[in-house]
């Protein structure tokens, strides 16, 4: 089987990604400024015996190779280390965390599809009229622009001068998800039964998703656009007009059906493109996830943190990416790697 | 679209203009935007050299009866927190803007030219294992790595752009590999061999000039990234750090005042808008004409 071959080398890389990733992220974050003992004794009015005491606790008098087999065992084991400030396990962190940060990026990615794709399409069947006149500008103007200053724009807009939308946060002030089954507050919402909740929800998620969606917005279109004059160029888009198909058929069904991969791929590698936009998106929005929680801990230095952070995102990226290529190695049968 | 291209098929939208006369004048403009962007960007270069020809304000003055004024004729961009004038922060912010992105180029380019050529020229053991590192960098986040590592390092615009150099160098290395693999199979280098030529002659002399265009082209390219990255590094808290009139750190502090004071976080924002506005563009010509098949999507 090529696929199972291909398939277990791909994971294989991916292990020594990780690795690379937690040797790089380790030795990064050991160097931080400050003396994680003595914040963890709590600053600096600590005695010399308790900041010696918290350094053997911590494995921190141990030589480094000795911390790192120590570092890389404990997170095998889902052990991820506790915040210094707030003495928190990070795991917990990351669970409460992790969803609203989904949310948003599957939102906006989402957003960025459904208004991209067929931007692309259209700006390639009518290639040259004003439409695609219009595309190229749009495109470089998204690419250029800060995403938080974007953000900032949004909230004087539609909070500061129009009152239409929430400047941040998940829910209103006084509202509470009942029950939290994904932590997706619109998908809690909707399985709990409360169209009220759902609203407020998504009321809060416009802004946020929109501003994050145009980091992603113009490299959909752009692909989807260039692939798209691509394939119509093919000679079998002469056979299917010579048949004397309809131009539609022959645009949905023949081109556009043959750039669907390129086009799931760039989508998966936008998911992993976008990850430093949310970052900065949640501090904008004070949206509750994981950018956010990241940002506060930068503030702190606390370091555990950061380190589980880093390599949380990025093992999220390097992993998004494996998943773009087996899903294309699936969706095309001719693919041999 | 030429009349004689009878194998291309016609698309949908290829039939004949509605309005030429209006599409022939318009066409005498199509290249406004570069232009004017060249032209910004040599103004924003004359702002870095020499700040005091756009202003005569002082951006570390502090004024306390001048606080958070709107714009006016005296402060064309108004007043921020401490009565300092944004226009002029924002002319003398033209220079760190410049110096740290161009900074950050130029070292990845170095760096990653360097790794690029070596792997390119050595064995091919030696030549895996270095660009398997090179994928590795490049698995990495870029934003996200640059925190960790601009938090290690601590704030300041040089750890800043050291932070986002650990990664940006990769890229250039796998351009500039690729590069040297092609050329080093053209004739001029194997005659270079036949007539004796050591290695590193051979590498300096004969590889890197014929290998280096499309590293430069990708830079420029990267020019406008850079600068948004490096901004929102400073708008993170981890770039520059005031009183340095930077604009990311502008538009964080800025943020404060979002609602009451809408000038202060928007000046900045949009200086770092247009400027990486006008290095897109400016790099999208450049690409343009050293890449003769990307004529057609134009």
């Amino acid at each position: 089987m090529k696929l199972a071959a291909y398939l277990a080398r791909r994971l294989g890389s991916l292990v020594l990604v990780l690795l690379g990733m937690s040797v790089i992220v380790f030795l990064l974050l050991r160097s931080l400024p400050g003396d994680p003992a003595v914040m963890a004794a709590g600053g600096a009015d600590a005695t010399a015996e308790a900041i010696a005491k918290v350094r053997e606790e911590m494995g921190l008098d141990e030589p480094l190779v000795v911390q790192y087999t120590l570092f890389v065992r404990n997170l095998l084991r889902g052990d991820l280390g506790r915040s210094i400030v707030t003495r928190r396990e990070v795991l917990e962190d990351l669970k409460a965390f992790l969803p609203a940060t989904v949310e948003l990026a599957v939102a906006s990615v989402f957003l960025a599809c459904l208004v991209g794709i067929p931007m692309g399409v259209l700006s390639a069947v009518y290639r040259g009229r004003w439409l695609d006149a219009l595309f190229k500008p749009l495109s470089v103007f998204a690419a250029s622009m800060p995403v938080y200053w974007l953000g900032l724009m949004a909230i004087l807009m539609f909070y500061g001068l129009l009152g239409w939308l929430p400047a941040g946060g998940r829910l209103s002030a006084g509202n509470v998800m009942p029950v939290q089954v994904t932590g997706l507050f619109t998908v809690d919402a909707l399985l709990t039964g409360r169209p009220d909740l759902l609203w407020d929800a998504l009321r809060h998620l416009a802004l946020p998703a929109v501003v994050l969606s145009g980091i992603s917005l113009g490299n959909i279109a752009n692909l989807t656009r260039a692939t798209m004059l691509e394939a119509l160029a093919e000679p079998f888009i002469v056979t299917a007009r010579s048949k004397g198909l309809p131009e539609a058929a022959v645009v949905m069904r023949h081109a556009f059906r043959n750039i669907t991969m390129p086009v799931v791929t760039v989508v998966g590698l936008q998911l992993g493109q976008l990850m430093g936009g949310v970052v900065l998106t949640e501090t904008i929005f004070s949206w509750p996830g994981l950018g956010l929680y990241a940002v506060s801990a930068l503030d702190n230095f606390d370091y555990p943190i950061l380190m589980v952070f880093t390599l949380v995102y990025s093992a999220l990226y390097a992993g998004i990416n494996i998943l773009v290529d087996l899903l294309c190695a699936l969706l095309n049968p001719q693919l041999s790697v | 679209m030429s009349e004689a291209d009878w194998s291309a098929p016609l698309p949908l939208a290829a039939r004949p203009h509605a309005w030429p006369w209006l599409r022939a004048r318009l066409s005498a403009f199509r290249a406004a935007p570069q232009l004017l962007s060249l032209l910004f960007l040599l103004l924003l270069v004359a702002a870095s050299l020499a700040p005091t020809l756009f202003t005569a304000e002082d951006p570390y003055a502090v004024q306390p009866l001048q606080r958070l004024r709107p714009p006016s004729t005296a402060h064309p961009f108004g007043t921020d927190e401490m009565g300092r004038d944004l226009w002029a922060r924002i002319i003398y912010g033209a220079r760190i803007t410049l110096a740290s992105s161009l900074s950050l180029i130029a070292l990845a380019v170095v760096t990653g030219g360097i790794v690029g050529l070596v792997a390119g020229s050595a064995s091919r053991r030696v030549d895996e294992l270095i660009m398997r590192t090179t994928d590795l960098f490049l698995s990495f986040p870029r934003l996200i790595l640059a925190l960790a590592v601009a938090a290690a390092l601590g704030r300041g615009m040089t750890n800043a752009v050291l932070a986002f150099a650990v990664l940006w160098w990769a890229q250039y290395a796998r351009v500039m590999r690729s590069q040297v693999l092609v050329v080093r199979e053209r004739e001029f280098v194997t005659a270079a061999q036949a007539l004796g030529c050591r290695r590193l002659r051979l590498i300096f002399r004969h590889l890197l000039p014929n290998c280096v265009t499309p590293v430069l082209v990708r830079a420029t390219l990267d020019l406008g990234l850079a600068i948004l990255l490096l901004s929102s590094l400073s708008f993170l808290g981890l770039g520059v750090q005031p009183p340095t009139p930077d604009w990311g750190a502008m538009v964080a502090v800025g943020r404060r005042y979002l609602l009451g004071y809408w000038w202060y976080p928007t000046f900045p924002g949009l200086a770092i808008f247009a400027t990486v506005l006008a290095f897109n563009l400016v790099g999208e010509r450049i690409k343009d004409l050293l890449d003769p098949r990307q004529g057609l999507s134009a």
